[in-house]
């Protein structure tokens, strides 16, 4: 059966390009054009990134369990495998939210991890969940029972976001003290608004063009396999 | 009762099945042969509902309820006796009468001096003339049984001939053996897979 | 209700298997003393009151992790599930009969376990029984769910702890919030929605955990 033929919109070298152009101009803006924030000092333009990067990894994860639904519920043939890319890119993304994260704390305060950062507690305890979705998507052979098990898990991932990100908020009443104040700003001027939404939509782009490519890559395989069986 | 066109099934790379086409009338004794890894119990295991085809149709014209399917294992609970195990699936399938009827087919097949021990300390012929009340239990129209004659000695074998020639003369078979000449006096309808 | 007398018969099915393997309920006790002990040894001088009772939690979370983790094993050991999906019952019921069980044991275990800890550490608040029953729902819940997948993969018992505790991580925030806060009545709200959530959203999936 040859289910891995979709057909796109936008064609993959017209993306390549597009987050090429965009991403260049997000690393340009931050780095050059938008002006120093006033509490922080460059340490802040890390922001940028880190938030839009966390954004773009809840987009993945969130895309992942679209097609796990999809999967589930309407059978779609080329669902589980696009789920899996969704959730991979999902995690990779994660980690960078991670490292950006702890980067930033190191810098504006000297630590490599603080629990008191909701955002990041959040993801890692998200990390934790969706290495576990590989964990099991690799201890489980390819066919039908693997598919919907992988997509159970990422349904039950994306409940878990919204219900961790309330456990971690209230956990500081009894954890510790908040030390830290968290410091996105909420109201960005004029430049630094414009530069972290291109950033994110940099981002998002990215995104979607490595889930491209990974995807392509993957259905390659799997046509070359079922040639060489057929 | 079932209808199948290149019926095809996959695991993942590994193809189990490739285009196979089955016609079972109401009322037919159907016998399918093969050897080893040629797909029989796949085959069953679809028309059971168990699983689903990855190519081709399938249509089986009786509900889940109506249909009892006999698989390689027993498909009992080894802690449990006899007579629970029965009891759970007369339950399950809400068996009428469920008590008398359990007590006749223990009957029927021995083992009803051994209802109330473990199905763990059962010999391997015991098992599956146990598992043979299992699926005759809730009366099924569309039996399904996953070569039967494993594991049963002369006697148990000759107990089963006469079953199957009794139930054929109400309800639709589709059997898998090694050993076709068997049945080959009440077959209906022959399949072999490659 | 035909769904509810399958549920019973199914459940019914759960408790006699243990009751005749008497394994897992032993165990679990056993294991949740022996962790209490350890607690003792790991909590230095000067640790507040509180830690025991976080310290609970974790013993909590592990030891339904024991029994969790035999939930199937019956059911896939020779297949039997096969058996119980062929039924025309709904395949979900399946899961809140497992799940069920496993909240009676989980039960049985604390109906001990928690004196003990009363005993060896400082006495209990109600709300934190009452978290636990909670908590147990949730645990019992998520946890028998994972744990019928966790057993047709060939990790098996190293797969479901991985698993299992991010999901439990929630759990163990309402739990501790409300042994330790003043106000407990924010964390056993969050504990029902945990609950109700996931409990949900397990009885819709299971279907497509056992068929294909």
């Amino acid at each position: 059966m040859g289910a891995v033929e979709r057909q796109y919109r936008v064609p993959l070298p017209v993306l390549a390009v597009a987050s090429l152009v965009l991403v260049t101009l997000a690393l340009a803006l931050v780095f050059f054009v938008v002006p120093n924030d006033a509490d922080q000092g460059f340490s802040q333009r890390i922001f940028y990134f880190h938030v839009s990067i966390a954004f773009t990894a809840y987009a993945c994860f969130a895309g992942g369990a679209w097609k796990a639904l999809r999967h589930l519920w309407k059978r779609d043939p080329y669902a589980d495998l696009e789920s899996y890319v969704a959730v991979h890119q999902g995690i990779i993304f994660g980690s960078l939210v991670l490292l950006t994260g702890s980067i930033w704390a190191r810098i504006s305060w000297g630590h490599w991890w603080l629990w008191s950062e909701d955002q990041l507690v959040l993801f890692l305890v998200l990390f934790l969940f969706y290495c576990a979705y590989f964990m099991l998507r690799f201890s489980v052979d390819p066919g039908p029972q693997r598919a919907n098990f992988s997509a159970v898990y990422a349904l039950f991932g994306v409940v878990l976001i919204p219900v961790s990100f309330l456990a971690i908020r209230i956990a500081k009443h009894f954890i510790h003290p908040v030390v830290f104040t968290s410091n996105v700003t909420s109201n960005l001027p004029g430049s630094m608004l414009w530069t972290y939404c291109i950033t994110q939509v940099a981002l998002l782009v990215l995104a979607y063009t490595l889930y491209r490519i990974e995807l392509a890559g993957k259905r390659l395989d799997l046509r070359l396999r079922e040639l060489r069986l057929a | 009762m079932i209808r199948a066109r290149k019926l095809g099934k996959r695991f993942g790379d590994k193809r189990v099945l490739r285009a196979v086409d089955l016609d079972v009338p109401d009322g037919a004794f159907a016998v399918v042969t093969g050897p080893n890894g040629s797909g029989k119990t796949t085959l069953l295991r679809l028309c059971a509902g168990l699983a689903l085809p990855s190519d081709g149709q399938l249509e089986v014209g009786v509900p889940r309820a109506r249909i009892g399917y006999l698989a390689h294992e027993p498909l009992v609970y080894r802690e449990l006796t006899a007579l629970e195990n029965l009891e759970l699936y007369g339950r399950l399938y809400r068996v009428p009468e469920r008590r008398e009827r359990i007590g006749m087919l223990l009957e029927r097949f021995g083992l009803w001096e051994a209802r109330h021990e473990r199905v763990g300390s059962y010999s391997r012929g015991m098992t599956q003339r146990l598992a043979l009340c299992r699926v005759l239990l809730h009366e099924p129209e569309l039996l399904v049984l996953d070569e039967p004659y494993t594991a049963l000695d002369a006697a148990g074998a000759g107990l089963l001939d006469v079953q199957l020639a009794e139930l054929h003369r109400e309800r639709t078979l589709l059997v898998s053996t090694h050993d076709p000449d068997r049945v080959d006096s009440l077959a209906t309808t022959r399949l072999a897979l490659a | 209700m035909n769904y509810v007398a399958d549920v019973r018969a199914l459940a019914r099915k759960d408790l006699l298997l243990e009751l005749r393997a008497r394994d897992t309920l032993p165990a679990m006790l056993l294991f949740v003393v022996a962790t209490f002990v350890v607690f003792h040894f790991s909590l230095p001088a000067h640790s507040s009151r509180l830690a025991a009772s976080g310290l609970l939690w974790v013993a909590i979370v592990f030891t339904a992790l024991l029994g969790l983790g035999r939930a199937f094993v019956p059911e896939r050991e020779q297949r039997v599930l096969d058996g119980l999906v062929l039924a025309p019952c709904d395949r979900s019921a399946i899961w809140v009969a497992k799940a069920i069980a496993t909240l009676a044991f989980l039960s049985a275990a604390e109906v001990v376990a928690l004196p003990v800890f009363a005993l060896f550490f400082h006495g209990l608040r109600g709300a934190t029984v009452a978290g636990m029953l909670l908590a147990d729902v949730g645990i019992c819940a998520v946890g028998t769910f994972l744990g019928a997948m966790a057993v047709a993969t060939r990790a098996r018992d190293l797969l479901l702890p991985l698993l299992f505790l991010p999901l439990a991580i929630p759990i163990v925030v309402g739990g501790v919030g409300a042994s330790v806060v003043a106000a407990p009545g924010r964390y056993l709200g969050f504990l029902a929605l945990y609950d109700v959530l996931f409990g949900v959203l397990c009885w819709a999936s299971f279907e497509y955990v056992v068929t294909e």
